[in-house]
């Protein structure tokens, strides 16, 4: 029984099939990992987890829960947090507010009209906000505007707002795309220690394989709209329906 | 006691006794010295200082804090006054209850406009609010004023008849609008030397209700919502994915800022007893817009100091004719005096609003943050002279 199960999910853009008959099981508290060649409709699949898009048919269950026609903010609600390619942050707040922001949706839900009470007085916020920033190790950079942040930092901050709500499951989408391989192996840590402090369940869809060898649990392999194969990263490497995904049939080589 | 930080208060302090204060501030030259028109400390302007005032914090509220630029915040004003009105004419002139029914209405009145507009954002919510506002104008201009059904009474404007029914007007009272029996109208006048100072029963309610509307865009600004607020202006898409459902948000924004403009709306009426549809119309939006601009976006004191410039200036340059101009440069030649004329007659009178479309150009070409940034780059300029002085340093620049 996964946190996430995805059954037989397809969705078409026009003419293209982007994905066609996906099935994928997250197990819980695991790191899972969804790799593949570019256009192999990983950003999609992960979109149809947070409800940015609707699959044509199939089901995505989340902790028993349907994720199919409820909105962004209410699937969040559940437990399930993304972390986007490009960092999503407030670029014009300092970084401590937008750590608060979501320790407010976590606390206040969806929607509280709490228009005179002060952010000062919020006491258990802003001691979970200023955690946040130790944990992700941000804690000197706290009254930056975040628009000044350097790449790393934008997306260590992201990482510390989804944290902040204390998700059930955190969609990493190439957390560390674009990284120097210093920085790249510090994330590969954060994650780590995240893993380790709390129980949560990760999916992950990562090119460098680098990082998906040292934090993967299990992979799922896509290519072409479908998951190819879904196994534990030993037995992937070799793998000769991967090898032939990724470097095409030895035959046409 | 205020729940504020020390210079928020501070700023209120300032606030507080700029406004109570105002009819010897505003008054700084004497009744009969040439200088005298620049005086803007005469009840009418005052009020309107302090109304349109109350007007623009309301829609800093919304544009300022979640960037959503209506324009059509002035069928909320309108709606106020005819609501304040009514008020008059059905139950008395006392000014609580009708202040009281403007803001109950321009508040349902935004409910349904803010949740028809706020469904898109950008350009085609600004589009959404203006064609709302002209559809409430013409409302209120024609169709909602005819014999059998006269909600408006059209071009004339809504007013007090004797024939009204006024159920809690009794002969004691004035015949305009009072709090309770106190007018409106009132002013004490009191001569010191060759000045005159005036102190209008009107300007001082409205005054009180700008200073607690300050206040409470004070408190707005530094809770929880507010910062909501302003997380909806710079990533709507994050607010979204971390489970905060932003319609609710906005509207309660764009519903409070309707509320404020209501308020000024009936405050309007509380001074002068009269509601015309010209209250409603875009240009009456767009001024609002000005205001905030002018003044500083986002800023707390910014949109109060906005509208107290583009009122001071209206008033002041309206006034300003061809005879004040040769007044003026009557020192030069008779040829140039009329060639200075000529060059500046556009730009007054009725063509004032030449002055205030140039002022605005310069204001957002160069100070985009307003009359804040402004005075922010003055207190900057004047430290880093002081600090620089102190130390010893040469004013120059330093060597590249």
């Amino acid at each position: 029984m996964g946190i996430l199960e995805v059954q037989g999910v397809n969705k078409a853009f026009g003419g293209l099939k982007a994905l066609s008959d996906v099935n994928l099981n997250v197990e819980e508290n695991t790191i899972h990992a969804i790799i593949g060649p570019n256009g192999a409709g990983k950003s999609t699949l992960l979109n149809c987890f947070i409800g940015k898009l609707i699959p044509d048919t199939g089901s995505v269950v989340f902790n028993g829960t349907s994720l199919l026609g409820i909105k962004p903010h209410e699937i969040n609600q559940l437990g399930v947090s993304r972390v986007f390619q490009t960092p999503e942050i407030f670029s014009d707040l300092s970084v401590f507010e937008n750590v608060m922001i979501p320790c407010f949706a976590k606390r206040d839900g969806a929607f509280k009209l709490n228009a005179l009470s002060r952010v000062l007085g919020q006491r258990d916020v802003r001691e979970k906000a200023e955690q946040m920033l130790v944990d992700v190790n941000m804690a000197d950079k706290r009254d930056m505007i975040a628009s000044s942040l350097s790449r790393g930092d934008k997306r260590r901050l992201e990482m510390a707002m989804c944290l902040a709500q204390d998700p059930k499951l955190l969609l990493l989408d190439e957390p560390t795309a674009g990284m120097a391989r210093a920085d790249t192996n510090n994330t590969i840590d954060l994650l780590h220690e995240i893993k380790s402090k709390r129980d949560i369940t990760m999916a992950i869809i990562e090119h460098d394989m680098h990082v998906v060898f040292s934090l993967a649990q299990k992979i799922s392999v896509l290519a072409q709209g479908t998951v190819i194969v879904e196994d534990m990263p030993e037995n992937i490497k070799g793998h000769p329906k991967v090898q032939e995904a990724y470097l095409g049939t030895p035959a046409e080589g | 006691m205020l729940r504020l930080t020390k210079k928020d208060i501070s700023l209120l302090v300032v606030v507080i006794v700029l406004t109570m204060l105002a009819p010897f501030l505003l008054n700084p030259f004497p009744s009969d010295s040439g200088l005298a028109q620049f005086n803007a400390g005469y009840p009418d302007l005052m009020q309107k200082f302090v109304i349109f005032g109350i007007f623009a914090i309301g829609f800093n509220i919304l544009f300022g804090l979640t960037g959503y630029l209506s324009f059509g915040h002035a069928a909320f004003l309108g709606v106020g006054s005819y609501a304040a009105v009514w008020m008059y004419k059905l139950v008395s002139y006392n000014v609580l209850p009708a202040v009281v029914l403007a803001v109950i209405v321009a508040g349902l009145f935004s409910v349904l406009i803010g949740y028809v507009s706020l469904r898109r954002s950008g350009i085609y919510f600004s589009i959404l609010t203006l064609a709302f506002a002209q559809m409430s104008f013409a409302l209120a201009y024609s169709v909602l004023s005819n014999p059998s059904f006269n909600l408006t009474n059209g071009e004339t404007g809504l007013q007090v008849y004797a024939n009204d029914p006024q159920i809690f007007h009794g002969d004691h009272l004035p015949n305009f609008p009072h709090l309770f029996g106190l007018s409106m109208g009132s002013t004490y006048k009191m001569a010191a030397g060759a000045w005159e100072f005036q102190f209008n029963v009107a300007y001082y309610f409205c005054a009180i209700f700008m200073i607690l509307a300050f206040y409470l865009s004070m408190r707005l600004v530094r809770s929880p919502f507010g910062l909501i607020l302003r997380a909806v202006k710079t990533n709507q898409t994050r607010l979204n994915y971390t489970g905060l459902n932003t319609r609710p948000y906005t509207l309660a924004a764009f519903v409070i800022s309707g509320m404020y403009a209501g308020l000024a709306g009936g405050l309007l009426a509380a001074t002068d007893p009269l509601a015309g549809a010209e209250r409603m119309q875009w240009t009456a939006s767009g001024e609002v817009v000005l205001m905030t601009i002018l003044g500083g976006v986002g800023t707390l004191i910014g949109p109060i100091l906005g509208a107290g410039f583009i009122k001071y200036l209206e008033n002041i340059f309206s006034k300003i004719n061809d005879n004040v101009l040769h007044q003026w440069f009557s020192f030069m030649p008779d040829g140039i005096e009329d060639l200075m004329v000529m060059i500046i007659h556009p730009f007054v009178g009725k063509g004032w609003h030449l002055t205030l479309g140039l002022m605005f150009m310069l204001v957002v070409t160069f100070l985009p943050g307003g009359l804040v940034e402004g005075g922010q780059r003055i207190k900057t300029w004047w430290a880093n002279r002081k600090s620089s002085d102190k130390a010893g340093k040469p004013a120059s620049t330093p060597a590249e």
